[in-house]
């Protein structure tokens, strides 16, 4: 009984499907099953002749399905879904059969992929027959943007959005904005001072009257959906009234109490218990760290409450809770270093003249905690020699895999400030490969070449004070194979640098549940597709940039932010946007009240009338994953495209050779 | 026989990771059994425990869903849901003579083409030995519950025709 | 706590003080040894290095008697005091398992004795894993009565105890502590040299005496920088080194080190008042009397912390990894 007409279509896709199946046979196949009104086979039918013939047909023969035997739907179901909508035809009135993916590419067995690719096509025939016409549904976009970390990332962005004219919240969890660019001296290849560069746009930032500044604040909660999001910030208490706060910093003079400070620092240095972490800090207002102040420990002191001109400081302060709604979310939540200590034959910790790669950078910058001399940890003495070994915790196995992407750059730099404010020492490098792909970049090299740098190819094993031969006694010893020249190699030196990777924060698993997004095994947030776009995630609404997606340098950073402010702003310009219909909705009249399906949706898209004793889907939190059309006892819930029926049918279908006749078994 | 035995396997793969893991799979040219016919559903979380025994009832040997890790799915939970509806699945056919390794549930994540092309070989291999199905005799033709079809002539339905 | 107890042939010898300390101690930790009957030779380093299978077969009788006598209590257990033993028993174990090739060609050579193993029927332990760990610091803190104060003890592992890198092993593999705390349960004021995992040589000293003399010398000259009273070891192999070849090492590089090497149970029973007579004290070569004259009633003062110069800058945190 054939109700309906549909039209088959069969791509050769050159020989990636032809090669295996027998794709004419398919196509005749095809065209014998009940209800096929045509079916063909092609040689490419994502061309723009192969649509047409889709659209053709729909015209001519009046077809009311579409089956296409090709690729991967998440390849083309959006071409033939444009096809079947130009020619009028409903796009949900279309369906795939992957025949290239899960089929001729995965096999070399041409009978088993020609039976197979039946099966398959089947089961597209007999599902779309059941399928009905969907509409898209349109979602208002708030022009509100929350943005996620105030490093280089999470500014650009900010200033990108704001300064097209839309209002931005940028959260950031430490007391001032900038990152871990703020911390650097300067920055490769052009050797910038990095402060120079990136305080202008702090400044930016904290006074744009689109951007609203929320620092020293974390994200309690996020609920809502593209569009439309609901977001909960902790303002922690700084214990300072903001309005009353002049910034002139006689509470952080007057405070008695120095700790090192293990964030700003890289615990090189110290901080006061009511400290600004740096002296250029967006925005200007100092934080008491409560865990080391005197009067939170005992009752005692509160010099800065005494000396402070304004009475700005207000030690009762507490917590305030934010909440309001934006419509779309960018994460730059940006990086950690890799902890050195985790490789103890590097000595970091032990050796007193081992230091970290952003130890180092605090160390020669002119603001830091030596005035930007180069000292050993006696912070008087100056090296003779500096060792620098390159990737400290990646490339490796045992730790991280991947390449940190920056580290060969910075330790050029080092290299080069080494010679710059040491000259007469002598500077080793220990590297595997030199990565310096950026613009610039080799060209830095091979300035570092000229300057009388030793590159020694060897991953270092060892970095000891167990002094063996002569010249050793008293230095610290790197030993590595310099396999260019395939001898093992003791070079002593008096500081030793290590290049630490790039890690996600230690918290992103956590903050990828917060925002229901992915992040992958290495931490890193994951993007919608690792080629063609690195910006946007798989939750709508949901983008990121800069080092939180993966390892990069500042000019990528700053590309991918911009990227993801782009993207936000053209949906704020579109102001409305067409949301897959693939959504639950629930038969009130069958609706038996058993509220089963209500703790099932994960967004809460579910709510139960009392007054009626019946549930309803909240069509636009329903984000279409089924799991209450499944749960339902009754089977009254539509999962949009995805019913029971048309999966059903799709079973049936794709056991087209092996079902075996009418049941015994009467009553189906 | 002179012809082995050629498992069919319904798998109901979640759009967004062992559907892609699926893919990436074939992109990659791994080569692996071809007797895993795919559905697609949006969550693994849809596969609603009647389509089981539907593509069990219509000759399928074996069903095998997939879908993202524990704590990695696109919609929040929806795997976990689908583990605990599985468990309870097995148990119950178990009862009815279906043998373990006739269900099985894999974690694949988009990336994960090499997981699930060994899921399915390995899947197949297990269904393989286990032999076909059968479900009108096994299930409903009263067999022993140890997934050993009933004897044809002692069949009390057949009796009953 | 009862274990299996292959003691090697070096505890028979000249290790005998680390086997007679061992038993001393054991009573007193709760632990209950159970020594394996007619255990043979592991074949130390050598047989493996001639010829795989029969030194494999010559290990795994060792395995396969320890399974069939059934060693009571917790599960199957042999511990090993000497790395060497400890290291050929678990290598046995663990490439029978990975691969039934070995397995099956090992198995036939038992075969001939009436015997048979299984691979992971039983777990290799070393003396030391049980002491820090099915023991506790905590156990033996209570034991002792007699604190090793101001002895610098470097505790030193050899290089056999935390190998290979492929295993799961008690201790982490490039920078151990365990000893290191156990020292320090015991009063003593532990020496982190940074040799302490380091070859001693081995069985060098028979094929190339100069190579092994060499690595002996850096040994004690890194423990002698750091100010150790003695060296404390966990194999038999070490000790003989560092002991027996202190003179030759002195001889050859001019050097005039004179530290004494202890086996750790040697220790673990002095501060436990034990007599040492009764833990094979005297039979090292270099004397351990004025080392051990050292140990004081109470702890030394510790030396005031040097107050960090104004202008120096802050070590990094050592506390919890992250």
């Amino acid at each position: 009984m054939n109700k309906e007409k549909v039209g088959v279509y069969v791509c050769h896709c050159g020989t990636n499907i032809a090669g295996v199946v027998d794709v004419e046979d398919v196509a005749t196949w095809a065209g014998e099953q009940d209800n096929v009104e045509i079916a063909r086979d092609y040689k490419f039918m994502c061309s723009s002749l192969g649509q047409d013939l889709i659209e053709d047909d729909i015209k001519e023969k009046g077809l009311t399905r579409v089956v296409v035997a090709a690729c991967s739907p998440h390849m083309h179901e959006k071409t033939f879904r444009g096809a079947c909508e130009r020619a009028g035809l409903n796009p949900f009135l279309f369906e795939m059969a992957n025949i290239r993916e899960h089929n001729s590419w995965a096999t070399n067995d041409k009978v088993a992929a020609t039976q197979k690719a039946k099966a398959l096509v089947n089961a597209a025939v007999e599902r779309v027959v059941f399928q009905v016409p969907l509409e898209k549904l349109p979602i208002e976009i708030n022009p509100n943007t929350l943005i996620v970390g105030g490093g280089i990332s999470g500014i650009t962005a900010a200033l990108e959005l704001a300064d097209a004219g839309n209002h931005v919240y940028l959260v950031e969890r430490e007391p001032s904005i900038g990152g871990h660019m703020a911390q650097l001296d300067k920055t490769f290849p052009t050797l910038d001072c990095s402060a120079c560069i990136l305080t202008p746009k702090m400044v930016d930032a904290g006074q744009h009257p689109n951007i609203t500044l929320l620092s020293y604040s974390e994200i309690e909660e996020v609920d809502g959906y593209l569009g439309n999001f609901t977001i909960t910030v902790r303002k922690k208490a700084r214990c300072v009234i903001e309005e009353d706060c002049t910034g002139c910093g006689i509470c952080e003079e007057k405070c008695p109490i120095k700790v090192v400070d293990d964030v700003f620092e890289a615990g090189l240095g110290y901080r006061k218990v009511i400290y600004r972490p740096f002296p250029q800090a967006v925005p200007k207002y100092p934080v008491i760290d409560k865990e080391n102040c005197t009067y939170f420990l005992r009752g005692k002191c509160k010099a800065c409450q005494i000396f402070c001109p304004t009475e700005a400081i207000d030690f009762e302060q507490e917590d305030e809770i934010l909440k309001f709604q934006v419509g779309n979310i960018i994460l730059t939540t940006g990086f950690d270093l890799f902890d050195a200590r985790r490789i103890p034959q590097y000595g970091y910790g032990r050796l007193a003249n081992v230091f970290t790669s952003l130890e180092f950078e605090r160390m020669v910058n002119a603001a830091g905690p030596t005035g930007g001399n180069i000292f050993m940890r006696d912070g008087v003495t100056e090296p003779q020699s500096v060792a620098i070994i390159h990737c400290v915790g990646s490339r490796d196995k045992n730790y991280n895999e991947y390449c940190s992407k920056v580290c060969c750059m910075y330790s050029l730099k080092f290299a080069h400030l080494v010679h710059e404010r040491l000259p007469g020492a002598d500077v080793y490098n220990f590297y595997i490969d030199m990565r310096t792909p950026g613009k610039g970049y080799e060209e830095f090299y091979h300035r570092l070449l000229e300057e009388g740098t030793h590159f020694i190819r060897g991953r270092a094993a060892e970095v000891t004070d167990a002094a063996r031969l002569p010249g050793e006694e008293g230095k610290l010893i790197v030993q590595a194979e310099d396999t260019l020249i395939g001898k093992q190699r003791r070079i002593p030196v008096d500081m030793v640098l290590l290049s630490a990777g790039i890690e996600a924060r230690g918290d992103s698993k956590e903050i990828s549940q917060l925002f229901r997004m992915g992040c992958d095994f290495d931490g890193f947030f994951t993007e919608r597709h690792p080629k063609l776009d690195p910006v946007a995630t798989m939750t709508e609404g949901i983008y990121i940039a800069g080092a939180c997606q993966g390892p990069k340098d500042i000019p990528d950073s700053v590309a991918q932010a911009a990227a993801a402010a782009a993207r936000v702003a053209g949906l704020i310009t579109q102001g409305t946007v067409m949301m897959e219909p693939v959504r639950a909705s629930i038969n009130e009249e069958a609706c038996s009240g058993c509220r089963i399906c209500n703790t099932m949706c994960p967004y809460n898209a579910i709510v139960f009338h009392e007054d009626r004793n019946v549930s309803e889907v909240i069509t636009a939190l329903c984000q279409g994953c089924g799991t209450c059309v499944a749960a339902c006892p009754s089977g009254i819930i539509t999962g949009a495209h995805f019913t029971n029926d048309q999966i059903v049918s799709e079973i049936e279908g794709i056991l087209w050779d092996v079902r075996s006749e009418p049941e015994l078994v009467p009553g189906d | 026989m002179n012809e082995q035995f050629e498992p069919v396997i319904v798998g109901f793969l979640c759009n967004w990771c062992s559907y892609r893991a699926a893919d990436l799979a074939g992109t990659a040219r791994i080569k692996y059994a071809p007797n895993m016919r795919t559905i697609r559903v949006m969550c693994s979380g849809r596969v609603d425990p009647q389509f089981v025994i539907k593509a069990l009832r219509e000759g399928a040997d074996g069903v095998m869903i997939a879908g993202c890790h524990p704590g990695e799915c696109h919609y929040v939970e929806g795997n976990i849901k689908t583990l605990r509806r599985f468990l309870l699945l097995k148990k119950m056919l178990k009862q009815l003579g279906v043998e373990d390794e006739r269900i099985q549930l894999v974690w694949a994540s988009a990336s994960e083409g090499t997981i699930l092309a060994d899921a399915v070989d390995r899947m197949t291999e297990q269904v393989r030995e286990l032999g076909p199905l059968n479900w009108q005799n096994t299930v409903l033709g009263g067999g022993n519950g140890q997934g050993q079809p009933a004897p044809i002539e002692n069949s009390p339905v057949a009796e009953e025709v | 706590m009862k274990y299996g107890y292959y003691p090697g042939c070096s505890l028979e010898r000249n290790a005998i003080a680390y086997h007679q300390s061992a038993m001393a101690v054991a009573g007193p930790m709760g632990i209950e040894f159970d020594e394996l009957d007619d255990w043979n030779c592991c074949g130390a380093t050598e047989y493996i290095s001639i010829d795989l299978l029969p030194a494999y077969a010559l290990i795994s009788r060792n395995l396969a008697l320890a399974a069939q006598q059934e060693l009571e209590g917790n599960g199957n257990q042999l511990v090993a005091p000497c790395s060497a033993c400890f290291l050929n028993l678990k290598k046995a174990d663990h490439y029978m398992a990975e691969s039934p090739e070995l397995s099956e060609n090992v198995n036939s050579a038992l075969a001939a004795g009436n015997l048979h193993y299984e691979p992971g029927t039983v777990s290799v332990r070393h003396l030391l894993d049980i002491v820090v760990d099915d023991v506790g610091f905590n156990a033996i803190a209570e034991k002792v009565t007699n604190p090793l104060y101001n002895l610098r003890i470097a505790p030193y592992y050899g290089c056999m105890i935390v190998r290979p890198g492929n295993m799961k092993s008690f201790d982490d593999q490039e920078y151990p502590t365990s000893l290191d705390e156990l020292m320090s349960t015991l009063g003593a004021e532990v020496v982190d040299f940074p040799l302490k995992a380091h070859c001693c040589g081995g069985h060098m000293t028979q094929i190339s005496e100069s190579v092994a003399l060499e690595l002996i010398r850096r040994l004690l000259k890194n423990a002698s920088d750091y100010d150790a009273d003695m060296i404390v070891t966990v194999c038999p192999m070490c000790q003989l080194n560092l002991d027996a070849y202190q003179d030759a090492v002195n001889k050859k590089f001019g050097t005039n080190y004179n530290i004494p090497i202890l086996y750790f149970t040697q220790m673990i029973g002095l501060a436990f008042g034990i007599s040492p007579d009764d833990l094979g004290f005297g039979k090292e070569i270099v004397d351990a009397g004025p080392a051990l004259a050292k140990i004081g009633a109470e702890p030394s003062p510790k030396a005031k912390e040097k107050r960090p110069s104004k202008e120096a800058l802050p070590m990094p945190s050592m506390g919890e990894d992250g």
